[in-house]
Order: structure tokens, then C-alpha cells, then sequence
């Protein structure tokens, strides 16, 4: 009994030791967001002396942080709300009519999961639609780039539904699009949500397609901003601090929230097959 | 009857995005891989097989084959740490302990929710050799001698950017296992340990086995990750110190920096063949799995 006890505090020390350092990174940010310059120059652990609030005030002007965020919030809604879109509308008809070509058009889509982006052929491609350093450009990017992953996840759902819905909403005189939206659409709010928040957080914390393809920085999201403070502030780890805590901090939120419809997504497609 | 229900049209939306920005930009690359494409003339010619002789040729400085060495090394090493810890930790979390099991899962798996731009900045200052964090640690327990210049050295840049990327990874690869262990059924390990199996055989002769298929799932998705590794290089190192860490993404986009157009989209495709028959055999893998 006595060995058991044992194991048992030294199972739960693990886990807190693992989970302890899971956390230090978030931590540090949150310590050194609040400290002075001198203070936050190591990064270190210590709690902060003076508490610097101003420091956010400081990073939100200088980094101009309103015009980031809001771009960051256009990005990650829109690219979401169209891509998770456009991705239920073809998994619904590509699982619901399993013809041999659409089977195939399913598994052409899918392999974009393993696709890596050619960036330069892309440019090419922005620059021939004109549609780079538009906000339009890096929306439509990011919901194509969803798309793969969300018809993925998706497909498997639609497989769930009954088809004795479809049918007597057919008899009851429903057309396709309207089938799709008041039948089919609401009943797949848990996998919506699940892949639309993946998406969400994927797009908010991105930052390869802006610095690439949006060189006005009128236009560029949160962590491009970062990425730039950095550049312009390496020795000053408070702001720098600052500047991450207020991008990450949307971000814990919406994961502490949504916890459940994220693991159970990141689970979905790996453990059933 | 059946495509006058679910029109094909309800496709065309995601597939044209997925045509017009995933697909044609790499049918593309097949294109310009034979072409002298740069940033300096507006003239693109055809050049055959230069690019790929340059490519493969690793001569004098041009060492292609050593971010191809390099790449394969990352991914090998993040598979290997990433499966033992993740398991481990998946273990502990379901058979471990019970109370709090939950709550120390949220928060492992919170690293892999945060961008990695952010990750890689803080552990740019957690591996300072001056400052850092970890070296202060160090010598304050009073192995100072263990105190390394991680990222700036040539021999430990690239462990360290291993050892990033799994603290980063592992909360993910884990959360997978522990949904693997989940649907072992209890009975097993119950009839097991009656029969007066150990701890560690009933590990080997049932966990194992029957997690099978859940180690071939995230190995996958380790391996499509790994060989596509770029950002966390990227903030991190940038490649460096002189070129230790370079892996094939970061040797595409110098190359694309420096206006080499040709180079950078020969490279992009190899790797575009390259993922794109894994991507092939692991969906058709799947699928016979799931037909069963």
C-alpha cells in the first residue's frame, strides 16, 4: 500500500514538473510584459518590482497594434468563414454522391494536406490575379490553404448523418441549396466549429503569408507586427513582451474555451482512420 | 437523380481556391524548375537540367545535400523524442493519475496553439548563453558546467532546435495517444494483471500492439511535418550559425530571397514530389484501414 502511495506522489510530481515546463514560456511573457526595460533584459523568472503597465499603452501605439489586430481579426474570420464554408458544401456533395469521379475529386482535395506551397510559383500566381498586397490576396490564401484539412474532417461527419433526412426534405418539395442550409448545415455545427476554430487560431498565428505577400504594413496582422517589433526593438524584451502577450492572449482564450472542440478535432481523423 | 440532389456545383468553391492557390502554383514549379527564372532579368530561358545538376552536383559551397542531410536528420530525431515522450506522457496521464490528469492535459497541449513565431522568440531568449534562462538554471543548481551557447554553436544549434520543436510538438502527438489509450478496453490490462502480468509486460503485450496504428498515424504526421519544417528554423536560427541548421524550406527561401527564382522552385518541387507520394501511400494506408 505504502509503494502504491509512492507511486502515486511521484506520478503526480512528473506530471506537474512536465506541465510546469510546458508553461514557463507563457509565464516569462506574461512576468516580463510588466517589467521595466532593465528588468526584462534577461527574461528572467523573478516577479517584476514596479508593475509597468504602461507598457501596453507604449507597444498598442508604437506598434500600431489597433490597425494589427483588426487586420488580424479580418484575416482569421473571414478566411474562416469562407474556407470552412466552401469546404462543408464540397464534403456534403462529394460524401453524400460517392461516384467514382467524385471519390477521386475527394482524395485530389485531401492530398493538399501534404502539400508544400511552392512560394514562389505563388507570388507568380498573386501577381498574374492582382491580387497581391491586397487584404482580398491574403483571405482567399488562407481559406484555400484551410481547405484540404476542413473537407478532411468534415467528410468523415457527413458519413454520420442520416440520408432519411435528405430524402424527406426532398419529398417536402426542398431544393439542393436550401436542403443544404436548413437541413444539413445545423446539424453539422460540431464539426464546424471544431474545424472552424483549427482554422481560426491556424490563421491568427501565422505569419508567412504576410511578410511575403503584403508589404504595406497598413496591412499586416498581429504576429507580423511582433515579428517586426522585434526587429526594431530586440534589446527592449518588455515591449517585446508586451507585444506578444497582447497576440497570445485571444489565443489562450479562445483554447480554454474551445479545449474540448480542438482535442477532439486534433483526435478525430488519427484515431478512427 | 443523385446530382440533381447534391449538385456538383456545391464543389466549386473550395476547388477552385484549392486549384487556383495550392495545385497550380506547384504544376507550376515543374514549369520554371527548368529555367533560369531570377529576380535580375525579366527574360526567363530554359536551362534544361542545371538547376538539378546544381542541385545534386553539391560541390564547392553550394552543399544542397547537406540541408537535404539536415532536414532528415530534424525529422528523424522530432519523430523518435516526440513518439517516446508523448507516450509516456499519454501513459501517465491515463493510468498514472486520475485526479488533475485533465488540467496537466490542457495545459501540455497548450504550447502546440501558440504561434510559432512566439515560441521561437521566447526560447531565443530562454537559450541565450549570457542570460538565457536555461544556462541561469544551470549554473544555479550548480551544473554550470552542462551551460552551453545553444543556438549560436555549431555543434548544439541544431539539438536545440530539436529540443524546441518537441517541447513544442509533444502536447499534440500526445493528446492523439491518449485517445488511442482510451479505446483499449479496461478488460485487457484487468485479466492481465489477475494472470500476474507486470506493469512493464502488460505494456509491452498489450499497449503497444494495440497502439499500432495510432504510432503509424502521428509518425505520418510527424513525418509530413518534419520534412516541411520551416518557421520555428527560420525565427529561431535562420539557418545558422553559418549554415548548420539550414533544412530544404530554409534553403528554398534563401534562395527566393536572393532572387534565385529557378533554384528556389527546383528544390520546391523535388520536395512537392517527394511529399506528395507520401501524402499518396499514407491516404491510400487510411483508407484501407477504414474500409475495414
Amino acid at each position: 500500500m505504502a509503494i502504491r502511495r509512492m507511486q502515486s506522489i511521484i506520478n503526480h510530481l512528473l506530471a506537474l514538473a512536465v506541465s510546469l515546463i510546458m508553461f514557463i514560456p507563457v509565464y516569462l511573457v506574461f512576468v516580463n510584459a510588466l517589467k521595466t526595460r532593465a528588468e526584462a533584459a534577461a527574461m528572467s523568472a523573478a516577479f517584476p518590482t514596479v508593475l509597468m503597465w504602461e507598457n501596453f499603452a507604449t507597444v498598442i501605439e508604437r506598434g500600431k497594434l489597433v490597425t494589427a489586430f483588426g487586420n488580424s481579426v479580418l484575416y482569421a474570420v473571414s478566411a474562416t468563414v469562407i474556407g470552412t464554408t466552401a469546404a462543408a458544401l464540397a464534403a456534403y456533395v462529394l460524401s453524400r454522391n460517392r461516384t467514382r469521379f467524385n471519390r477521386f475529386i475527394y482524395f485530389f482535395i485531401i492530398m493538399g494536406i501534404a502539400m508544400p506551397t511552392n512560394f514562389v510559383t505563388l507570388m507568380k500566381v498573386m501577381q498574374m490575379t492582382r491580387l497581391l498586397n491586397t487584404q482580398l490576396g491574403i483571405i482567399l490564401l488562407y481559406a484555400a490553404a484551410s481547405i484540404p484539412f476542413s473537407v478532411f474532417l468534415i467528410y468523415a461527419f457527413i458519413g454520420t448523418l442520416p440520408r432519411e433526412l435528405d430524402e424527406a426534405a426532398i419529398i417536402d418539395g426542398c431544393s439542393p441549396l436550401r436542403l443544404f442550409f436548413s437541413v444539413i448545415y445545423p446539424l453539422l455545427t460540431p464539426v464546424l466549429v471544431t474545424a472552424g476554430v483549427l482554422n481560426l487560431l491556424g490563421i491568427w498565428n501565422e505569419f508567412l503569408l504576410p511578410l511575403y505577400y503584403l508589404n504595406s504594413s497598413a496591412y499586416w496582422p498581429m504576429t507580423l507586427a511582433v515579428y517586426n517589433f522585434f526587429g526594431q526593438f530586440q534589446a527592449d524584451w518588455s515591449l517585446v513582451s508586451a507585444n506578444i502577450v497582447l497576440t497570445i492572449l485571444p489565443v489562450i482564450i479562445v483554447y480554454l474555451f474551445a479545449q474540448r472542440f480542438i482535442l477532439s478535432g486534433m483526435t478525430a481523423g488519427s484515431v478512427k482512420g | 437523380m443523385k446530382s440533381r440532389v447534391y449538385p456538383f456545383y456545391f464543389a466549386s468553391g473550395a476547388l477552385l481556391l484549392y486549384l487556383l492557390f495550392s495545385v497550380l502554383p506547384s504544376l507550376m514549379g515543374f514549369y520554371y524548375a527548368f529555367t533560369d527564372w531570377n529576380s535580375y532579368s525579366s527574360e526567363v530561358n530554359f536551362v534544361g537540367l542545371q538547376n538539378f545538376r546544381l542541385i545534386f552536383a553539391s560541390g564547392v559551397g553550394q552543399n544542397y545535400m547537406h540541408f537535404v542531410r539536415n532536414t532528415i536528420i530534424f525529422t528523424v530525431a522530432t519523430i523518435l523524442l516526440k513518439t517516446v515522450f508523448a507516450l509516456a506522457l499519454a501513459v501517465l496521464l491515463t493510468s498514472g493519475i486520475h485526479r488533475l490528469a485533465y488540467v496537466h492535459r490542457v495545459v501540455m497541449y497548450l504550447p502546440a496553439v501558440l504561434p510559432m513565431l512566439v515560441v521561437s522568440l521566447v526560447f531565443k531568449s530562454i537559450l541565450n548563453p549570457a542570460s538565457g534562462l536555461l544556462n541561469e538554471f544551470l549554473r544555479s543548481i550548480g551544473l554550470g558546467f552542462m551551460a552551453q551557447r545553444w543556438l549560436v554553436d555549431v555543434t548544439w544549434a541544431m539539438p536545440s532546435v530539436i529540443g524546441v520543436d518537441t517541447w513544442r510538438g509533444v502536447g499534440y502527438i500526445m493528446v492523439i495517444m491518449i485517445a488511442g489509450l482510451q479505446a483499449i478496453p479496461k478488460e485487457y490490462y484487468e485479466a492481465a494483471a489477475i494472470d500476474g502480468a507486470s506493469a512493464f509486460s502488460s505494456f509491452r503485450r498489450i499497449t503497444l500492439p494495440l497502439m499500432m496504428p495510432v504510432l503509424t498515424v502521428t509518425t505520418v504526421l510527424n513525418l509530413l511535418y518534419g520534412l516541411r519544417v520551416f518557421d520555428i528554423v527560420f525565427v529561431l536560427t535562420n539557418g545558422g550559425p553559418g549554415r548548420a541548421t539550414d533544412t530544404v524550406y530554409t534553403a528554398i527561401f534563401d534562395e527566393f530571397s536572393k532572387g534565385r527564382y529557378g533554384v528556389a522552385t527546383t528544390l520546391s518541387t523535388l520536395l512537392f514530389l517527394i511529399m506528395i507520394s507520401l501524402g499518396y501511400f499514407v491516404i491510400r494506408m487510411m483508407h484501407r484501414e477504414s474500409e475495414e
